[in-house]
């Protein structure tokens, strides 16, 4: 072969590859540029997919079963379907109701059980063979820390659902991972003063706490604020999750010299040991010269449903209530009401919202790759999504807004009106310096 | 004072529920010799007999709730109210009660069509083949509940003119501090009649006086011309009886789902094992004993000088009575003494 075949060979490899470089380079500024970089990039794909991973059985079905019901609506609003709902209040809005970035939205469901073995085995199946792009849901903390850390390995969003522990956005925080729910210390410093208001300064206090993270640090939240009233603890003792009967762990209370029993349970949990109290006549008695009171810090709807008249006059916090009177908030219970004939639980409420700041994270960076998409999220302010202008703060992947304290009513107007807003704390009331809890968020891929 | 009293009722109650599931169990090791896996899954049948009835009674229709305006919302009235009105609703209101009814034919039933059906196959086998075959039956019938069920606990509530708190304190001249709920109270003396009414069967009739006789002597008995294998079979059944009531009864204290026979096998076989195989007294004494020993472990004090303790009281005994009694409290000698 001549030396000047050659030299036209290497001169027309050295061309193309300049044109393929020069050809190419531009798309790194466009929508769509990292294809391939990140895991289950849908490239031109006419859908995508999302994946709700909810308790569909064990002690915290019920709400799982109503945060998928959120989700099937919230996929619905995002394509273009039914009224809209708080796509139509929130703001800033990128969304235009044509699905995310012009792909139509599906999903794939899982069951998380309530076992955090499960959770991360549904999640993983979710990202593997489902192609999932963001992971929502859950309704216990042992769960959420368990699917956010998978999440973060992975690469993939992970906006969680009903988490209340301060580890999940805590100790345990990552990257990947976003809460718009409130956490324990919020509910201990929200409900703090209304207890030192109804029930003096001057009271002991008994603890039924859940035995695993959320219990562990709602337990430690509560009993500091209340400490910082001047409330003694008397007892913290740990129940194991899905007891059933907890009248053993009941019995003891009666004689402990305490006059206010905290719950710190959730879901049929709750439903189980405040009936069980109530059965051996807690609310009836009278200790230390005052009437006994029983406390549930984390409250929800559903769960008054289930404990009936049992939570009539019982204080406890909440992250949203259906009965807000807030455009947004009315807009999506009428939607949710019209679709299911009931309004929606807290947990529904937090998860539409997640998936739609989800989405709206996405239209805003123009693009999945989860990178742009934290981008878009961390320090996010916003507003029209219920409880009133909200903080996705970045150093913790933490929401920050208004929080509710609520009592069980006493006479309710119609069979939903269980719960009655007491108060709603401040913003800043409940704020927190980041640190306090540890852990770090650690890097995006 | 209190907490005393209180722990006291505590364990009669968990008690109530050991005796019950163990006197079944050794009913059927006592006359049939088989060690039955499966009757934990007798009571869970029983606790859904009680949540089928419940379900029958209330049947409902979809009705509008004209008290919610922002929204078609709509609630369910049981049929029974609609047509009885007042009266309707007292007999959905007692559900859990009225399914004993229901339980007692049905449970009967399926005892008898398990023995005959499954059970009669391997009594000449060894214990390990019959554990696996009857741990097998249980986990079949936990899942064909599940299936038609669900997954999730059912409420199903105790009537409401005995959801209450019972002023016991005063009934023992404590004073009015000593409340227990009305239920649980029911509970143990409904367990107290069924273990009463089981022992007079045995003890007053024919047929108890031959299936005693063949307890302890099979052969000669056949010898004699009865049918001892026919009374067996029926004493299946009523060992399925007892352990369906234990279910049905205890729905308002727990709500069932279908795995929760399995919480109370393992507790009621080391209840008949430290009552003594084979021993009906021993089953009901070991099952108050041990519900008793369980309940005041939880105390503060006690847990406060030995964590824990509440959780492996039970097998604590069992260890101590196994090596200082191996046929148990009441056993017979030479029953799992080899």
């Amino acid at each position: 072969m001549s030396d000047d075949f050659n030299k036209k060979r290497r001169d027309f490899l050295k061309s193309t590859a300049a044109l393929g470089v020069a050809g190419m380079a531009p798309t790194v500024f466009v929508r769509n540029a990292w294809a391939q970089d990140f895991v289950n990039n849908p490239g031109k794909a006419a859908a995508i997919t999302l994946g709700f991973n909810v308790p569909q059985t064990g002690p915290y079905a019920d709400e799982g079963a109503d945060e998928l019901r959120a989700f099937k609506l919230a996929v619905k609003h995002l394509n273009g379907e039914g009224d809209g709902g708080m796509l139509n209040t929130m703001k800033p809005m990128a969304l235009q109701g044509n699905g995310i970035l012009g792909k139509k939205v599906n999903y794939v469901t899982g069951d998380t059980q309530t076992k955090s073995d499960a959770a991360r085995a549904s999640a993983k199946r979710m990202i593997e063979k489902d192609g999932a792009l963001m992971i929502s849901g859950g309704s216990s903390s042992g769960v959420a820390v368990a699917v956010q850390s998978l999440c973060h390995e992975a690469g993939v969003m992970f906006m969680a659902g009903l988490t209340h522990s301060n580890d999940t956005t805590g100790k345990d925080k990552r990257k990947y991972g976003f809460r718009h729910f409130f956490n324990a210390y919020m509910s201990g410093q929200s409900l703090a003063p209304v207890l030192g208001e109804r029930y003096g300064t001057d009271r002991k206090a008994y603890h039924l706490t859940a035995d695993y993270t959320w219990g562990w640090t709602q337990e430690e939240s509560i009993k500091n604020a209340t400490e910082g009233l001047g409330w003694q603890t008397v007892e913290t003792v740990r129940t194991p999750l899905g007891a059933g009967d907890f009248s053993q762990y009941i019995t003891p209370v009666l004689d402990s010299g305490a006059d206010v029993l905290i719950l710190n349970h959730y879901g049929k949990d709750m439903v189980n040991s405040l009936t069980q109290a109530v059965q051996f006549g807690l609310r009836d008695k009278q200790v230390n010269g005052k009437d006994f009171q029983i406390v549930v810090p984390l409250f929800s709807r559903l769960m008054a449903q289930g404990a009936g008249e049992n939570i009539k006059g019982i204080l406890g916090s909440t992250n949203w209530n259906w009965a807000l009177q807030d455009a947004a908030s009315q807009a999506f219970v009428k939607s949710f009401g019209q679709e299911y004939g009931f309004p929606p639980s807290q947990a529904a409420h937090t998860c539409y919202v997640q998936t739609l700041l989800y989405a709206n994270a996405v239209e805003t960076a123009g693009t999945f790759y989860p990178c742009e998409v934290i981008s878009a999220l961390e320090d996010f302010q916003f507003d029209g999504l219920g409880n009133g202008p909200t903080l996705y703060r970045g150093a913790d992947h933490q929401c920050f807004k208004p929080v509710l304290v609520v009592e069980g009513n006493d006479n309710p107007s119609n069979q939903f009106d269980l719960l009655k807003v007491v108060k709603q704390v401040p913003t800043e009331q409940v704020m927190y310096d980041p640190s306090i809890f540890g852990g770090e968020l650690g890097s995006c891929k | 004072m209190d907490a005393f009293v209180l722990q006291i009722l505590n364990g009669l109650d968990k008690g109530s529920a050991y005796a019950l599931i163990a006197l079944g169990l050794t009913l059927v090791f006592g006359s049939l010799g088989v060690v039955n896996f499966a009757h934990g899954a007798k009571f869970t049948l029983g606790a859904f007999c009680a949540v089928s009835f419940q379900q029958l009674l209330t049947i409902s229709r979809k009705v509008k709730d004209e008290s919610v305006t922002f929204f078609d919302a709509y609630k369910e009235v049981p049929y029974l109210e609609i047509w009885w009105g007042d009266t309707g609703s007292m007999i959905i209101d007692w559900a859990v009660p009225l399914s004993i009814f229901l339980a007692i034919p049905v449970m009967l039933l399926i005892g008898l069509v398990l023995e005959r059906g499954l059970y009669q196959f391997f009594y000449k086998r060894t214990h390990a083949e019959q554990i696996l075959v009857t741990f097998g039956l249980a986990i079949v019938i936990q899942e064909v509940i599940k299936t038609f069920y669900g997954a999730n606990p059912i409420p199903t509530p105790a009537p409401a003119m005995l959801s209450g708190t019972a002023p016991i304190g005063v009934w023992l001249g404590l004073g009015e501090s000593v409340a227990y709920p009305y239920w649980r109270l029911v509970y143990f003396l409904f367990s107290l009649l069924v273990i009463g009414l089981v022992f007079a069967f045995l003890r007053y009739t024919t047929f108890g006086m031959v299936v005693r006789a063949g307890m302890s002597d099979r052969e000669t008995v056949s010898l004699l011309g009865l049918n001892v294998e026919r009374r067996f079979t029926i004493l299946f059944g009523i060992a399925s009886v007892v352990a369906g009531l234990a279910g049905v009864m205890y729905t308002p204290i727990v709500p069932p789902d279908y795995h929760m026979g399995m919480e109370f096998l393992v507790l009621s076989f080391v209840v008949v094992v430290v009552g003594g195989m084979g021993s009906l007294p021993g089953a009901v004494a070991a099952g108050f004993l041990l519900g008793i020993l369980q309940s005041f472990a939880s105390m503060n004090e006690i847990k406060s000088l030995l964590p824990g303790l509440d959780q492996i009281i039970v097998y604590l005994i069992a260890v101590i009575v196994l090596l200082v009694r191996p046929r148990g409290l009441m056993g017979q000698k030479g029953v799992m003494e080899d």
